[in-house]
């Protein structure tokens, strides 16, 4: 299946957040200066931009802009959306139905919080929302809950322990030791993670991400333009998304995600194995989430995350590095993660990475989960050699 | 499940003209489920139309109340109004083969595990309904 394979390119990143969780900017004021920096790294301007995805608003966005784009997409999957924007966007630049197209994402839900303002406002829920009937009365603690009962689950069926799980943080946070915009920068110990307080059992603070203030922006355009730009062409290799309930109470297999099927369809239009993977930025909510991506992308059998995690091959000098700008549960994460698993990914396959970069990196995965475990979106990246 | 020291409520759920039945049910103590009389299979969360053939022709019928814990997770630093921490939150597949989300109670948080054989028990709303709880049988 060679689908999209390297017909679009990532050209242009941006990204930013603070030690402190907190940034200047907010709302429309923040995106435009991630589409302003994206757009210079890109050496592309405004005037070029015909496309526009944005997970709340494209049509605001685009107002605010003072663009009229012909390609636009809101899809809204929680943390994924950025991936299936990236994913819409290649499909759409290979079809002809537009050249240039920005993605952006701004979330400040730290500082609205310490200066007493209100966000910007997200989409509001529309249409039925079952689970005020049949999972809210219950107490369940959004995003942690659901991720916990996959954890208990994991545990039950396959002995996974909280000192496996604890190495994911574990790796993570020695990856955030070398990014100098990472909120926790202070290495930390498995028992450090286990003796962080219990939240809703079996995880452990440590065990889950932050809440910071973070943004970021990426442009994509044809293989043909990409050429003749400012940077290194990232290609879009492969792509796929899959999604099987909104409701934890809904997942079929609570240690079996859709990204089963998202990784496996990304990886066939690539026509890569996951052992020639050479950074795996895969969204980490949570340490059980991390450890099911392993898995359900193909990097170990079903069951086997917890062993495969224990000696640390996930952090620096090890056989996969995963998530090398310190991950949601050490870098940032302002709600729905999945942009800065494209920009790391972009920047280790460019070569900017300075001390966390990957020697040699050519073939890079940014793997986006949205809402509870629900919607997964998986993106090949590859440099100019592998196309 | 106590209240919590605010003496805030538990969030109670909201009624649609499809789950009507259910909770009217459960005014007496009753818990029904419904099946898809084309698929003769039960379905849950209710709906107007069964999501695996979209037959219409759907009927409540009572359920033993009897299944096992699929997962659980016990909530040590609770949030919401009206259940104080520790409490247990579970996915329960019923012995029809259905599963649906509950809290675990008459017994110590620590006490439950996967696979725990459980029978469905009652909390009072404040409107006459019942809410569906599990306890070990």
């Amino acid at each position: 299946m060679a689908g999209l394979r390297g017909t679009s390119a990532l050209v242009g990143v941006a990204d930013d957040a603070s030690p402190t969780g907190e940034l200047e900017l907010t709302g429309r004021a923040l995106e435009a200066a991630m589409i302003a920096e994206a757009l210079a790294d890109a050496g592309l301007s405004l005037s070029d931009v015909d496309g526009v995805t944005h997970a709340m608003s494209s049509m605001g966005l685009a107002e605010y802009l003072g663009i009229h784009p012909r390609f636009t997409d809101s899809t809204l999957t929680g943390g994924s959306s950025y991936e299936i924007h990236v994913e819409h966007a290649a499909a759409a630049i290979h079809a002809g139905l537009c050249e240039v197209v920005i993605g952006v994402y701004a979330s400040t839900p730290r500082s609205d919080r310490t200066r007493g303002r209100g966000g910007q406002g997200g989409r509001p829920m529309t249409g039925p929302n079952p689970a005020a009937e049949w999972e809210t009365p219950f107490g369940l603690r959004m995003p942690m809950g659901p991720y916990a009962m996959a954890a208990t689950r994991h545990m039950h069926q396959y002995g996974t322990t909280s000192e496996q799980l604890a190495h994911i943080a574990v790796s993570t946070r020695a990856w955030a030791t070398k990014n100098p915009k990472a909120r926790y920068r202070t290495p930390i110990t498995v028992d450090e993670v286990l003796a962080s307080p219990l939240q809703s059992s079996p995880l452990h603070l440590l065990d889950c991400c932050l809440v910071t203030d973070g943004a970021g922006a990426f442009v994509m355009t044809s293989a043909d333009r990409a050429r003749d730009l400012a940077k290194p062409p990232v290609y879009v290799l492969g792509a796929g998304t899959c999604h099987d309930h909104a409701m934890i109470s809904q997942m079929p297999d609570l240690t079996v995600t859709p990204g089963a099927i998202s990784g496996a369809n990304a990886f066939s239009m690539a026509g890569i194995k996951p052992h020639e993977v050479d950074v795996l930025m895969a969204y980490d909510s949570f340490t059980i989430t991390a450890l099911l991506h392993l898995e359900d992308l193909g990097f170990c059998a079903k069951g086997e995350g917890g062993p495969f995690v224990e000696d640390g091959k996930t952090g620096p000098g090890g056989s996969l590095p995963m998530n090398t700008n310190g991950g949601g549960l050490s870098y940032t994460h302002p709600g729905m993660y999945g942009m800065f698993l494209l920009v790391e990914a972009v920047r280790q396959l460019r070569g900017e990475c300075g001390p966390r970069q990957v020697p040699g990196a050519d073939i890079a995965v940014a793997h986006g989960s949205g809402m509870v475990l629900s919607c997964m979106s998986t993106i090949v990246l590859g440099t100019g050699a592998t196309v | 499940m106590s209240p919590s020291p605010e003496g805030q409520r538990r969030i109670e759920p909201p009624v649609t003209t499809t789950s009507e039945p259910f909770w009217d049910a459960t005014r007496q103590r009753r818990l029904l489920v419904q099946w898809c009389i084309d698929c003769g299979r039960p379905i849950f969360f209710p709906r107007d139309v069964c999501p695996r053939c979209l037959g219409t022709d759907l009927e409540w019928r009572s359920s033993p109340g009897t299944g096992s814990v699929y997962t659980f997770t016990v909530e040590h630093n609770a949030q919401t109004a009206g259940l104080a921490a520790p409490y247990a939150i579970a996915l329960i597949d019923l012995d029809e083969g259905i599963r649906m989300m509950t809290n675990v109670v008459g017994c110590p948080p620590e006490e439950i595990y996967v696979g725990m054989r459980v029978t469905v028990t009652w909390e009072a709303l404040s409107d006459g309904r019942n809410l569906p709880q599990f306890e070990p049988v």
